[in-house]
């Protein structure tokens, strides 16, 4: 793999850019796999990546159907933080928060991973109180948060209203190593690092059934005709629950429209990511200058990544009221993307009924955050049998009732 | 130099001068000019900075495709970045600044980028800026950041001072664009006595007809175009509207429109935008088609224009952005500029026809006129920095070897046209790849579908990739009827008006790079995307390393992202890339076409709902008393609650304490109004009440109350409350304040879905009643003097209810308690509260009745150890964690989260159960803390056995109290527990029964 560097750059400009090659090479699928991992988003790439970085498992194939990152990867408002209350969330977004630190320099490959802080803000007495409760077990979780008074909070974001006649502002919970990322660039990056170790990453190729034989995967169909592996790994987001039917088991998700919006860009007038969940919005300022706007899931099912506009008109009531000034800026574009939701809301990260099968999904609102920790926490699931960092998000947590429910802090979870 | 034009200006009304100022400049335009053509006439082609080499820019477009002109228009509480001059009115007083540059337009910093651009090719920072690690952070992106962002940002403080609203409309058939397709369309529709909605972005009907010519019914278009509006005005039926953009097409025929009522007259009366949200049967997209640069080198130098925007400028502003300009085409549609500008006594000194064949009749009359036209050639470069002085021409079939240079002051291109198909694709229209015409066009037979799987979205006109004036009129009047068809009218057999057809024209040519092989350095001057300053170098760059799916090109080069949302770039940019990876346009495919179709104000988003009407506040009819008294209030739910009521100088802490005393003493008031009221009656009231209770609900006997639990389906407590039984079908359930509408509308549910046959209705009736508590040792005598109702205990025994006359007032009185006190909540009907509490007061005076807040309620509630929804539950929590198994109904064969509260997790003796704690030293427990055990888990996380879940000073006990779920709590009483607090020291608690206050109830009962 050629690095890249500054210095690369200088010597590429010498001879206009002529050098460079494919950051991942697009080959045709071989006959046979160890591992095929459906879907090449970020949580399948990543999970490819740490089954070779990890597990020295590079007889890997990931099969995308659209172009690699496309999905809820390419769509959502990259917002990372791992301030969750329960224990078992904490453990994996927190792990995923410290991959993302050093991301940039183990893939070589700039995601522009920017822990500028992300404030969750607390309107009510209610929200005071709870996330009072999560500073405190953030603290024991090893997560660095901290309740902070609504003085901070104008300091940090100067164009806020603290006393919007609606829900003042009484504090927030401030996590200063929480932030953002640039979302395409993780998948490219892993992508690219995949394709370094001599996997396969297959795109415009869609798994239609999963072939299995005594209860057993053997391998996949695809639009690009069958191919063998030995363990399979359905990591595919909004159809989750299409796939798993394909492999012969149904999954207590439901798959939903979340949106998302940005605004015309415009000079910098917000460092940090901010979470009003009191009224459903948050917001956060792209390096090229847009807000990034998103708020609720709409409320019924559907697969075809647009959303109505009713949500957006929500959000940007909400955000109005929070951020006064915005009154005065453009939606420059909204878009959907399908999110896949468990009972709740938090993921299904487990082996399944089929041996050899494992699924990865449920991410829902709010699993670009955890997109290096689920994947390595899938990679040692899959090539191990059991993690640590899985162990509480299996698939039958259901039926026995042992929910991990983060609603409880707060309304919305991205 | 550009200058205004002794004729034409068929908009302006040149009598009349406006002054408007450009960065501080004070200029004139006239009435009826756009910014972007005033500035024209002031000579001012330049008018800003692109996004990343800070390249100097003008104007290239006449309407809502310009990438370019953005300014930050206004000031103060009225300033708004990134407004495009070209859809800008002009207004008396306009203020406007170019954007994006330091310090000034002319000289600016950032154009040093410029001169590092080979060092910062597409994607460049994916490869950089990794080292050392924390400069991302504190170094590169603040720099990245501050260098990007175009425009201003409003003043942190503003406050907008306009406002927005919105307007709601049904109609038959939704005609967006008012050219002459859509006004043929909106005829043909409208004839058949269809609801017709015609929407139009400019403040002109007719679109590029009159600009562009051709005939009518023998007359020109602009007389069709009158009498048109005219027989539509004439319509009942027929909506017409200008300044109103189609912006958004969504699911099931819901269109956004965005009206601009006062952009060209700022601080007019009323809004400023409306936004409409119209149901429509139909759509007809009438959109119109946006012409295409041609990518040469420095086709992005001020100066150089789409031919077709010159003409516009000329034909309806009256201003040149030239005395001498060079044309060039791959078409011949661009020949109609050069006559035009002959026309208009301009000098037109080449036309470069990139086609070897040349053109047709226009070329052959352009010719006749006098112009120099070469054919098969291009330019090769552009020349001028911050304006054109001139061209190098080359053919088009080689790499770029100058063959001639000539000086002119403007240059206008054409690359071909693409029909505007955004709002035909928002919602799923597919299109097809017209190679003959180098276009996407809508595809009819994969339009966009409704709920019953017709099609209700159909282009018609340019917008369909028609062009000559007949195949448009017939093509819009065939849309027009058949969308009345579709909606159930029936059209008349009125065809379309004859009109002149394009005469002999010859075939556009691809050129989707000038010259054809031109070499890397030309390439990497190429424009494709202007602001966002994306080269033909760039989109070729991306193909080879990968990123070969459009959507892959377009973020790797970020091509069709900037505020134009690619409608100059992307077609150009697709071709680019299909060049390079060898497949037809087609296959490449587009990216997807998203809403809105030019950016529209978060104001008109928002709408009414601001400030004070963002969420109306639910007030109790005591709302404005505890307001008089200064209650410190906070919001719960919808409404607002007296957290407690200070005197003057008494803080928050020391008012809670001295009300809990108060009550507990003599008498507290507390306004229950906002706990929420649903009436259950029905034949079928008792087994509903049975299900969605834990408790029996059904054997509750009229006169009496009963504190209710309701699960979710999960089995987690979701809300509690007192049931009262009001006759033999009629229950009154009480929820908390924050859970009215939410069990409402969990009985719905179950009644809608499951239950359907059994006869229930359900009913809010929250706000009908005021409803208020008169709590404490003198809270009879109070009641009893108010006279009316025998209120003793034989008469009304603890957890009964009754109804009377107190004072004069109907009431209805239920002897409940949450504080364990003596205690009634009495009910009157809302239009009496104001009056009863009043009553109340005057009536408790002897007692020092004392008015109480939600803190001191907490406080009385959790020193008697009753449970708070939301403080010991968070919907993990199960009634039996809590004690409450007392609550649930053994002998019932079901009940709403019965099945989910036997599920193995639910059984298991692990779970954690409520217990009072209680610091060793008389503290307060800090909220939300943990009680830890020994170690850390396989997660590396502090192991916890407990936590705390509400936590007060109790006035009555003098100590800090606190309740908390704690492993295996109520089996360790007296077992001491280290609590962390936030600063990593520790308090101690020692586990004890959650009930501190009257454990067996004596002075509730007596
Ligand atoms: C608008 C929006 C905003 C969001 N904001 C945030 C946020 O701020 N922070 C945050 O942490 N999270 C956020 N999320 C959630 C986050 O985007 C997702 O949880 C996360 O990206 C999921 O990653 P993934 O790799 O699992 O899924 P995806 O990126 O969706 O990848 C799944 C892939 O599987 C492919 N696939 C599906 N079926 C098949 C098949 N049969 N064969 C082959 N391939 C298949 C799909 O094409 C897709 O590429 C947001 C989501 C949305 C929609």
């Amino acid at each position: 793999m050629r690095r890249y560097s500054a210095f690369a750059i200088a010597r590429e400009a010498a001879r206009y850019h002529s050098g460079w090659g494919k950051a991942w090479s697009s080959p045709e699928p071989k006959k046979k796999y160890d591992v095929i991992i459906v879907g090449a988003g970020g949580h399948g790439l990543a999970t490819a990546f740490y089954l070779g970085r990890n597990f020295g498992i590079t007889n890997v194939a990931v099969i995308e159907k659209g172009w690699l990152g496309g999905g809820n990867t390419g769509r959502n408002t990259t917002i990372i933080r791992s301030n969750y209350l329960q224990d078992p969330s904490a453990a994996i977004y927190e792990k995923s928060r410290s991959l993302y630190e050093t991301m940039s320099q183990d893939l070589n490959y700039n995601v522009m991973f920017s822990p500028r802080g992300v404030m969750m803000l607390a309107q009510t007495q209610a929200e005071v109180r709870g996330y009072l409760r999560t500073a405190q077990a953030n603290a024991l979780q090893g997560v660095s948060t901290r309740f902070i008074q609504p003085a901070e909070v104008k300091k940090l974001v100067p164009i806020i209203n603290l006393d919007g006649p609606r829900y003042p502002v009484l504090g927030a919970l401030w996590q200063d190593r929480a932030g953002t990322a640039r979302h395409d660039a993780v998948a490219w990056g892993y992508a690219r690092a995949c394709s370094d170790m001599g996997m396969d990453i297959i795109q415009q190729c869609e798994v239609t059934a999963v072939r299995r034989e005594g209860g057993r995967v053997v391998g996949v169909d695809t639009t690009k005709g069958a191919i063998d592996c030995d363990k399979l790994g359905i990591v595919v987001a909004g159809n989750s629950g299409v796939m798993a039917e394909r492999a012969g088991f149904r999954l207590p998700i439901e798959s939903v429209a979340l949106q998302a919006l940005v605004s015309e860009p415009i000079k910098p007038c917000m460092d940090v990511v901010v979470m009003a969940n009191t009224v459903h919005g948050y917001m956060s300022q792209s390096d090229k200058g847009e807000m990034v706007i998103g708020g609720g899931a709409d409320g019924f099912n559907n697969y075809t990544q647009r959303g109505s506009f009713h949500h957006i008109e929500e959000t940007v009531r909400a955000l109005v009221e929070t951020f006064p000034m915005v009154s005065r800026l453009k939606m420059l574009r909204q878009w959907g993307g399908i999110v896949d939701m468990t009972g709740d809301r938090s993921p299904i990260l487990s082996k399944t009924p089929v041996e050899g099968v494992f699924i990865n999904g449920g991410w829902g609102t709010g699993g670009f955050k955890a997109t290096p920790g689920s994947g390595w926490a899938m990679a040692e699931l899959m090539a191990k049998g059991h993690s640590p960092l899985t162990d509480e998000f299996s698939m039958w947590r259901f039926k026995e009732g042992k929910f991990i429910d983060e609603s409880v802090a707060a309304g919305v979870a991205h | 130099m550009s200058t205004r034009l002794a004729t034409g200006g068929r908009l302006l009304d040149k009598g009349r001068q406006v002054s408007f100022t450009f960065n501080g400049k004070r200029m004139t335009g006239c009435a009826g000019d756009t910014l972007a053509s005033a500035l024209l006439a002031n000579d001012q082609v330049m008018m800003g900075r692109s996004f990343k080499y800070h390249r100097p820019r003008g104007v290239v477009a006449s309407g809502a495709e310009e990438p370019n002109a953005l300014v930050g228009l206004g000031t103060g509480a009225r300033f708004e970045p990134n407004q495009r001059a070209t859809t800008t009115e002009l207004f008396e007083g306009l203020s406007a600044a170019s954007q994006n540059h330091w310090p000034s337009l002319d000289y600016d910093i950032g154009a040093v980028n410029q001169a590092f651009a080979r060092f910062l090719p597409a994607g460049f920072y994916y490869k950089m800026f990794m080292f050392p690690r924390v400069f991302w952070k504190h170094v590169y992106e603040p720099f990245i950041r501050q260098s990007a962002g175009l425009g201003k940002a409003p003043d942190a403080e503003t406050r907008d001072a306009d406002t927005y609203e919105h307007f709601h409309a049904y109609t038959d058939v939704l005609v967006i664009g008012g050219g002459i397709a859509g006004l043929q369309a909106a005829l043909a529709a409208g004839r058949s006595g269809a609801r017709v909605l015609v929407m139009e972005q400019t403040p002109h009907w007719g679109g590029r007809a009159p600009v562009d010519g051709g005939e009518v019914d023998g007359k020109p278009a602009e007389a069709f175009i009158d009498a048109a509006v005219a027989e539509l005005e004439a319509m009942d039926n027929v909506t017409l509207r200008l300044r109103c953009m189609g912006a958004g097409v969504y699911d099931h025929g819901y269109v956004l429109g965005y009206e601009r009522l006062s952009d060209h007259a700022p601080g007019a009366d009323g809004p400023r935008h409306r936004l409409w949200r119209v149901r429509a049967g139909q759509v007809i997209t009438a959109t119109g088609a946006i012409e295409r640069p041609l990518s040469f080198a420095g086709n992005d130098v001020p100066g150089v224009m789409l031919a077709s925007a010159l003409r516009d400028y000329v034909v309806n502003w009256g201003v040149s952005a030239g005395d001498r300009t060079v044309v060039v085409t791959n078409n011949d549609d661009a020949y109609r500029t050069a006559l035009v500008l002959l026309d208009a006594g301009l000098n037109v000194p080449l036309i470069l026809d990139a086609r070897a064949g040349g053109g047709g009749a226009l070329a052959d009359e352009a010719r006749a006129r006098g112009i120099r036209v070469e054919t098969g050639k291009g330019i090769a470069k552009v020349k001028g920095r911050a304006r054109v002085t001139g061209v190098a021409i080359c053919a088009q079939a080689g790499e770029g070897a100058v063959l001639e240079e000539v000086p002119c002051d403007a240059v206008a291109m054409s690359g071909g046209w693409s029909p505007v198909v955004h709002l035909w694709s928002h919602c799923g229209g597919k299109l097809n790849w017209d190679d003959a015409l180098a276009m996407f066009r809508p595809d009819a037979g994969r339009a966009p579908t409704g709920h019953d799987g017709a099609p209700f979205v159909a282009a018609c006109g340019a917008a369909n990739g028609e062009f000559g004036l007949n195949a448009i009129l017939k093509d819009a009047n065939t849309a027009g009827q058949t969308a009345a068809r579709a909606t159930g009218h029936k059209p008349g057999r009125k065809g379309a008006p004859k009109a002149s057809d394009a005469g002999d024209e010859a075939p556009l040519e691809q050129v989707w790079l000038m010259p054809q092989g031109a070499n890397i350095k030309l390439r990497m001057k190429a424009w494709l995307d202007y602001q966002n300053d994306v080269k033909v170098s760039d989109v070729q760059l991306a193909a080879r390393e990968g990123y070969e799916s459009v959507e892959h090109t377009k973020r790797y080069t970020t091509l069709g992202m900037a505020t134009d949302q690619g409608k100059l770039s992307n077609i150009n940019g697709l071709a680019v890339l299909s060049n390079v990876l060898g497949q037809p346009i087609p296959q490449a495919g587009t990216t997807t076409f998203r809403p809105p179709y030019t950016p529209i104000s978060m104001g008109a988003i928002a709408g009414e709902a601001r400030g004070a009407l963002f969420q109306p506040i639910r007030r109790t009819t005591v709302h404005d008393w505890h307001e008089a008294q200064n209650a410190y209030m906070e919001p719960v739910g919808h409404w607002r609650r007296p957290y407690c009521f200070p005197k003057a100088g008494e803080s928050h802490e020391d008012a809670v304490q001295r009300e809990v005393r108060a009550t507990r003493d003599s008498l507290g008031l507390l306004d229950a109004s906002t706990l929420g009221k649903l009436i259950v009656k029905g034949p079928d009231a008792g087994r509903f009440m049975d299900m969605m209770y834990t408790n029996m609900m059904s054997n509750l006997a009229v006169g009496k109350c009963r504190y209710g639990l309701m699960c979710s389906e999960n089995g987690f407590l979701m809300d509690d409350g007192v049931v009262a039984r009001l006759s033999d079908d009629t229950w009154l359930c009480h929820t908390t304040t924050g859970g009215a509408e939410r069990v409402h509308a969990h009985m719905e549910e179950f009644l809608q879905t499951e239950w359907w046959d059994w006869q229930i209705f359900v009913a809010n009736v929250t706000e009908q009643y005021a409803q208020f508590g008169v709590v404490g040792p003198n809270s009879r005598k109070v009641l009893e003097k108010l006279g009316g109702v025998d209120l003793s205990k034989e008469a009304l025994a603890f957890m009964q209810w009754t109804e009377g006359t107190l004072a004069g007032i109907e009431s209805r009185i239920f002897r409940i308690s949450f504080s364990g006190e003596l205690s009634y909540e009495v009910a009157v009907p809302a239009s009496m509260g104001r009056a009863f509490w009043n009553k109340l007061l005057e009536a408790g005076k002897e007692f020092g009745v004392t008015p109480y807040g939600t803190e001191a309620l907490h406080i009385m509630r959790a020193e008697k150890g009753f449970i708070m929804i939301g403080d010991e539950t968070d919907g993990t929590v199960i009634p039996q964690d809590l004690g409450l198994n007392w609550a649930i109904s053994k002998k019932k064969e079901d009940y709403i989260g019965k099945r989910a509260q036997a599920r193995s997790y639910m059984t298991n003796p692990e779970r954690w159960k409520l217990v009072g704690l209680e610091t060793v030293d008389g503290s307060v427990l800090p909220d939300g803390a943990y009680a830890v055990g020994e170690g850390v888990n396989a997660n590396g996380q502090r192991v916890v056995q407990g936590r705390v879940t509400s936590t007060y000073h109790s006035p009555t006990l003098e100590r800090g109290i606190a309740m908390g779920l704690v492993l295996h709590g109520p089996d360790r009483m007296g077992e001491v527990l280290d609590f962390p607090r936030l600063d990593g020291s520790i308090v101690q608690a020692k586990i004890v029964d959650h009930v501190w206050f009257d454990k067996d109830g004596e002075k509730q009962n007596v």
